[in-house]
């Protein structure tokens, strides 16, 4: 009843391609842009914060990016992470190397670094496809962290490897509270994914899924596949990029290369595959899923075991994890192999006729 | 010239145990399309449970390896009927992605079944060099190494019998060439590609105990498994002979990399060397050694 476009008439070109065309859509993100915006500080606690809540923002930037390459371009990556650690690492050095930078430049640097090096691994995309491609980004997984940690100027030359973030100060208010680094975090995010969402509309973002559904149909209409498959590496790994800085400086605190494993990349594919390929919607969804999934893996099994007097052996829980993680991935590739986002969708075309039938 | 040899012939035994992962996946791909990436998890998975059983119940080892097998036989129709059913006719990329759920599910269940501490296995083998090349040549070649590139010449012996003198082998290249022709002269798909799991299980055994006795069975070898891919690339998915191929020329380049290359690079360079290889080799041959080359068409 609520939830109804009829007598919501278009009468320009303009309003009818606005991103959220039905008015309860606009509202809906209002309210969500008001709750992230005021809400959220008033009430959460600074566990939700650190825990929840800015890891959420980040490896939601990081799926959008991993999804404008594997959903929308059709390419599959297993080297996520490393993208991220380029950015991260480069973010740090251009914030420790050009004084008097401001810092919001070093992450659009620091984006760009990763872009190129995107690229650069991008450049196989262009004679291979499907499992070789997704094998040749795992040398990108194991290449770049290595020199990452090899090559000590990276790192400032520090004996551990781990590198202390410089605090994030813009026209000299310093992000340094939790609260603080959350909306810092919540603004780069949220203006990082309306960009991308206007992306994948344009022609930019035809021209990727026209690559994804056929390359060779692509290229027989004049769609230039080099530039098209580059641009969506370059694109991907700058999204990339970004969330490995902000995953430094807004949620570690610290630079450490061997946190940008193998496993965080598979992390963020199975972001995008329970949230939705080739939805930026879904990139958020899988992003709560898989961060929240652990969280009340851990609380359940604790409090079922104590329940139970049982003692639980010590990692057992991380290997619960990974048999959940496996069975939800195949759970939702057999069921439902657009995600969340598409549940979602289906949600709001039965709230459309709600109550009636037909 | 002597310490190159000893090198190349170190790193050629090495890359016969990349082989051995490398079939598994060569298998699965030839009968049904599907890139299986949950085969370095099965490799684990088969090692575990050997070992685990031969804690639990002390029985001989061809006893436990019989029982493994049968585990490992189950474990391979489970997945043809609960994960590969409900996909089939699914695009390759998905198929891809729910092995990689997979890989995660067997690697998660092996450690809650037999915990995640590492294990020793002993086939009874030692990883001590050959007295009789030390003494001629004075040059250092591990008897175990030895033992495991014939092994792996042995199954693959045994499979391409199987592959090209059985009545299932046949059937099994069959489906590989065109599921749906196979179907419609009377081959039973679901019972092909459960037989195809399962040896695709045996060959993970197999390999599991050979990497269990040399590394100990521990977490680490779903990552040895890794190293199966760029052997895959290199060798082409469809060619058994690849796969040996591959793993010949990954072992061994990688080992004289490590050696002559490393130094100047900083060590360490073993963890990446294989992929950039393989990466490169691409640029050149898209489709590897003896891989199948693609067509496309609209």
């Amino acid at each position: 009843m609520l939830y109804r476009e009829a007598g919501q008439f278009k009468t320009s070109y303009r309003a009818d391609q606005q991103i959220f065309p039905i008015l309860q859509d606009r509202i809906g993100m209002l309210v969500l842009g008001f709750v992230a915006l005021v809400g959220v500080p008033l009430v959460a606690s600074e566990y939700w914060l650190t825990a929840i809540l800015i890891p959420l923002l980040v490896f939601s930037l990081a799926a959008i990016g991993l999804n404008i390459l594997t959903g929308y371009a059709g390419q599959l990556s297993l080297g996520t992470a490393a993208f991220m650690a380029v950015g991260a690492v480069a973010t740090y050095n251009f914030q420790l190397r050009v004084p008097g930078i401001p810092i919001l430049v070093s992450f659009l640097l620091g984006g760009g670094t990763a872009a190129a090096v995107g690229a650069v691994f991008g450049l196989p995309s262009l004679r291979i496809k499907g499992f070789y491609l997704a094998v040749a980004t795992l040398a990108a997984q194991f290449f770049i962290p290595w020199l990452l940690v090899k090559v000590s100027w990276f790192s400032n030359d520090s004996a551990s490897g781990v590198i202390t973030t410089q605090p994030v100060e813009i026209l000299g208010f310093t992000f340094d509270t939790p609260l603080r680094k959350y909306l810092f975090a919540l603004v780069v995010v949220s203006v990082l994914a309306l960009v991308a969402k206007n992306l994948v509309r344009s022609h930019i973002g035809r021209a990727w899924m026209a690559v994804r559904d056929m390359d060779v149909a692509a290229e027989v209409i004049g769609i230039r596949i080099v530039r098209t498959k580059l641009v969506a590496f370059a694109v991907s790994s700058f999204y990339c990029g970004i969330a490995g800085a902000l995953y430094a400086f807004a949620y570690l605190g610290s630079v450490e290369t061997d946190g940008f494993n193998l496993d965080l990349s598979f992390r963020i594919l199975f972001m995008i595959i329970i949230g939705g390929v080739g939805s930026i919607l879904g990139s958020f969804l899988g992003a709560a899923f898989i961060t929240l999934l652990p969280i009340l893996l851990d609380v359940a099994l604790t409090e079922g075991a104590t329940a139970l007097g049982l003692q639980l052996p010590s990692g057992m829980t991380s290997m619960v994890q990974l048999v959940v993680f496996g069975a939800l991935i195949i759970f939702f590739l057999i069921v439902e192999p657009l995600g969340l986002a598409r549940l979602w969708q289906i949600a709001k075309e039965k709230l459309r006729l709600w109550p009636f039938p037909h | 010239m002597q310490f190159f040899f000893e090198v190349l012939i170190g790193g050629l035994l090495a890359g016969v145990m990349y082989s051995l992962v490398a079939l598994g996946f060569v298998l699965i791909y030839k009968a049904s399309g599907v890139f299986n990436f949950a085969q370095g998890s099965m490799v684990f998975f088969a090692a575990l449970t050997y070992v685990g059983l031969q804690e639990k119940f002390g029985l001989p080892g061809w006893a436990v390896f019989g029982l493994t097998l049968a585990v490992m036989v189950v474990l391979g129709i489970a997945i043809e009927r609960v994960v590969l059913r409900p996909l089939v006719n699914q695009p390759q990329i998905t198929l891809f992605m729910a092995t990689i759920g997979l890989a995660f599910f067997i690697e998660g269940l092996a450690q809650v079944i037999w915990g995640t501490q590492v294990r020793r296995l002993d086939l009874g083998l030692q990883d001590e060099p050959i007295a009789m090349l030390m003494d001629r040549f004075n040059m250092l070649v591990s008897k175990f190494d030895v033992v495991a590139a014939v092994v792996a010449g042995l199954l693959v012996a045994v499979l391409a019998v199987f592959f090209n003198r059985t009545r299932i082998g046949r059937a099994l290249r069959a489906v590989a060439d065109d599921h749906q022709a196979a179907l419609a002269v009377g081959i039973p798909l679901k019972q092909i590609w459960a037989i195809v799991w399962s040896v695709a299980g045996f060959v993970a055994l197999v390999a599991g105990l050979m990497w269990g006795a040399r590394n100990g069975v521990q977490f680490a070898l779903t990552f040895v498994a890794l190293k199966a891919l760029p052997v895959l690339i290199l060798g082409g998915f469809e060619s058994v002979l690849g796969a040996i191929v591959g793993g010949l020329i990954i072992g061994a380049s990688e080992k004289l990399a490590e050696v002559y290359l490393g130094p100047h690079l900083g060590g360490g360079i073993e963890g990446w060397f294989a992929y950039v290889m393989a990466l490169l080799f691409l640029l050149v041959r898209p489709e590897g050694l003896f891989g199948e080359k693609h067509i496309d068409r609209v």
